[in-house]
């Protein structure tokens, strides 16, 4: 296995501004929701930042925590889909193919993390936003269940330019659209094999804890905060 | 003595015969309202297909809503047929006979609605058969590993067993039917006898083809509901993951199968004139079995809830607290009424149990287990383990008119059913009056 993709999010960085949300919709060709549908609870948002409260109002401490696909190591998405849609790859990714996705929804409720995002509808973008759509990216159809890539299409295209110069790819190199805009930089992404790359000692670091650790799904996103 | 056995034969063939000629007018109008009610929820179904699943009120996190709820719900109902019938037989219980066939008609007709669910359910029906265990152009089989490659495998021998499971003993009747029916009827009863003629060796090989499908398909019907629950004790969800679901999914289904098959029996026993065959006895009996099968449903209903209360895991108390107090509690409350209290109430007692006692209670229970597989799919998906992703279901108009459709469908081939067919198995009774 040549690389193991991982990341890691400071959340005592994290200010909560959802620029991280909206790279990921530019980036991913998500579909756009009205305002009845997402009340609903279908927007898409590979991405989202919950919002956590201590103390009691008014004097109350908020806490962000943006979620996306752990990139389970042990993934409870993956057993349970009938037709491989879901299956994990040589680089222990996640990834979804959604052209032998049926739409069972099975790994949307076997998903402990809720980040598994389904196309209720056929997408839709209000004019002109369609033309603005990534062209490294597929446009999923209705019926299929989609979630955040790690953005793929930016490992392949860095692992490419990386092989034409006849070089290794450089830590830090290719970054999610997520990592990329955070003007925290509370988010960090990289190889976990490589143990001189940053997510990798960002991950072995004391600060570093994994969500439902206890679930045994081995996430490979790190979440970066004080021990109290 | 041989004139009194052919005159009691002529009388069982009048009576069981006389619902298969000629229909009256209420038949008709019943016929065309539950036709027009199904294919109301085929359109519905088709408008769905056009526009997309979201015209349903799943979202997320609860991807799984009515069409799930009433997949388990009539596969639960399906086992009337089987269970009730191929128990009867195997222990060879005299009172079984005007029972089986209603039963094992049940079993056919419920498995046809429910086994339509998951495809209704999916994202994009039109490609379901990418469930079917066989290897697509590029070699790749469908995945062994996930339930719902077991629960389709399982749904379909389940299916095409209890389809033999009713034709067998239909072949003496319909070959009895064949000498007296004339013109298409006659055809198609001649096409279904196979070459029925009656000898000692045919007999014998029926009996022997029945006795073994009676064990067969036990040991089918009770995996079919052991993998229906699986598809949710194998989730990692909070109060899914539980072992007791593959026993008491097969217990609630048995009781919603009783049930199932009591009210039929009531009905068909009104309408079709049956008073002189179906009897108080059979409904005494089955009531008894009922009250059984809701005692061993309260008895795994207080197993699974008291265990998860006093273990006080935090998601899954969360998911309890829905229940018993929180948005979900009134149909847990209603539940629990329909299938222990009221069951309790009209079933204990002997000077209590009648006709009409059995007949609500199986009313009861069907409302009950229908709420009971509603109450097992939707709050553990409404509240997952991140807070954050909590939300709630709501049914559309789609849903709503779907599920409704598929009752209208269950009444209407059980219509078409017995114009067809002899509702009690005429033979069953000739048979013992010859022995």
């Amino acid at each position: 296995m040549e690389h193991r993709w991982g990341m890691a999010i400071d959340l005592d960085r994290c200010t909560g501004c959802e620029a991280c949300v909206a790279a990921c919709h530019a980036e991913n060709n998500l579909p756009l929701s009205d305002p009845a549908e997402a009340e609903k609870g279908r927007a898409f948002h590979w991405i989202r930042v919950d919002r956590y409260y201590e103390g009691e109002f008014p004097d109350i401490r908020m806490k962000y925590m943006p979620v996306l696909c752990q990139q389970c190591e042990d993934a409870p998405c993956e057993p349970v889909c009938p037709t491989y849609a879901t299956y994990h790859n040589a680089e222990g990714l996640n990834v979804q193919v959604y052209n032998r996705c049926v739409g069972t929804r099975y790994c949307g409720n076997n998903c402990p993390y809720s980040v598994r995002f389904f196309n209720w509808f056929e997408p839709q973008w209000p004019e002109p936003l369609e033309l603005q759509h990534n062209p490294d990216v597929s446009v999923r159809p209705g019926g299929v269940m989609e979630k955040c890539t790690f953005c793929i299409q930016r490992i392949q295209r860095g692992k490419r330019d990386a092989n034409a110069e006849g070089r290794p790819l450089a830590d830090g190199e290719v970054q999610p659209a997520c990592v990329q805009s955070c003007p925290a930089e509370a988010m960090t992404f990289g190889d976990l094999n490589d143990p001189e790359s940053q997510v990798a000692r960002l991950a072995a670091s004391g600060r570093a804890t994994r969500l439902l650790e206890d679930l045994g799904t081995k996430p490979k996103v790190f979440y970066l905060q004080r021990a109290k | 003595m041989d004139t009194v056995v052919e005159t009691r034969a002529d009388n069982l063939r009048e009576t069981l015969w006389r619902p298969l000629a000629g229909a009256s007018p209420g038949y008709m109008v019943a016929l065309a309202l539950t036709f027009l009610l199904g294919a109301w929820g085929l359109g519905c179904w088709t408008y769905q297909i056009v526009r997309g699943i979201g015209v349903a009120g799943i979202r997320r996190p609860t991807m799984w809503g009515f069409y799930l709820v009433n997949f388990v719900f009539w596969i639960g109902i399906s086992h009337a047929g089987t269970l009730i019938s191929a128990i009867l037989r195997l222990t060879d219980a005299g009172w079984r006979k005007p029972v089986t066939r209603i039963a094992e008609a049940i079993t056919v007709f419920a498995l046809m609605i429910g086994a339509m669910f998951p495809i209704i359910h999916l994202g994009r029906p039109l490609i379901f058969f990418w469930l079917v265990p066989y290897p697509n152009a590029r070699l790749l089989w469908p995945n062994f590993r996930s339930p719902l490659l077991w629960d389709l495998t399982a749904i379909v021998t389940y299916l095409s067993g209890s389809i033999i499971y009713l034709y067998l003993p239909l072949i003496p009747d319909v070959a009895e039917l064949a000498q007296h029916a004339t013109g298409w009827r006659g055809r198609l009863y001649h096409l279904l006898s196979i070459g029925w003629t009656g000898s000692d060796r045919q007999w014998h090989s029926l009996e022997r083809a029945m006795h073994r499908m009676a064990g067969m398909i036990l040991a089918v019907a009770v995996s079919v509901h052991t993998v229906v629950a699986w598809d949710f004790a194998m989730a990692v969800a909070p109060l899914w993951h539980s072992t007791i679901f593959g026993p008491y999914f097969v217990a609630g289904a048995i009781f919603s199968g009783i049930a199932a098959l009591l009210l039929a029996m009531s009905i068909i026993r009104k309408l079709l004139h049956l008073e002189a065959y179906v009897l108080p006895v059979h409904f005494d009996n089955l009531g008894k079995l009922l009250f059984l099968m809701s005692l061993l449903w309260f008895y795994f209903t207080v197993s699974e809830n008291l265990t998860t209360w006093y273990g006080n895991s935090p998601s899954e108390m969360n998911v309890f607290g829905s229940r018993v107090r929180g948005p979900f509690a009134p149909y847990f409350w209603v539940m629990v009424v329909c299938n222990f209290v009221l069951p309790f109430l009209l079933l204990s007692s002997k000077r209590v149990r009648s006709v009409r006692t059995v007949t609500i209670a199986s009313v009861t229970v069907l409302i009950g287990m229908w709420l009971e597989r509603y109450l097992i799919i939707l709050p553990t998906l409404s509240y997952p383990r991140l807070a954050a992703a909590t939300g709630f279901y709501k049914p559309t108009w789609v849903e709503i008119s779907i599920t409704v459709s598929t009752f209208a469908a269950m009444t209407m081939f059980y219509l078409i059913f017995c114009k067809f067919f002899p509702a009690i198995a005429v033979w069953e009774y000739k048979h013992d009056s010859h022995r």
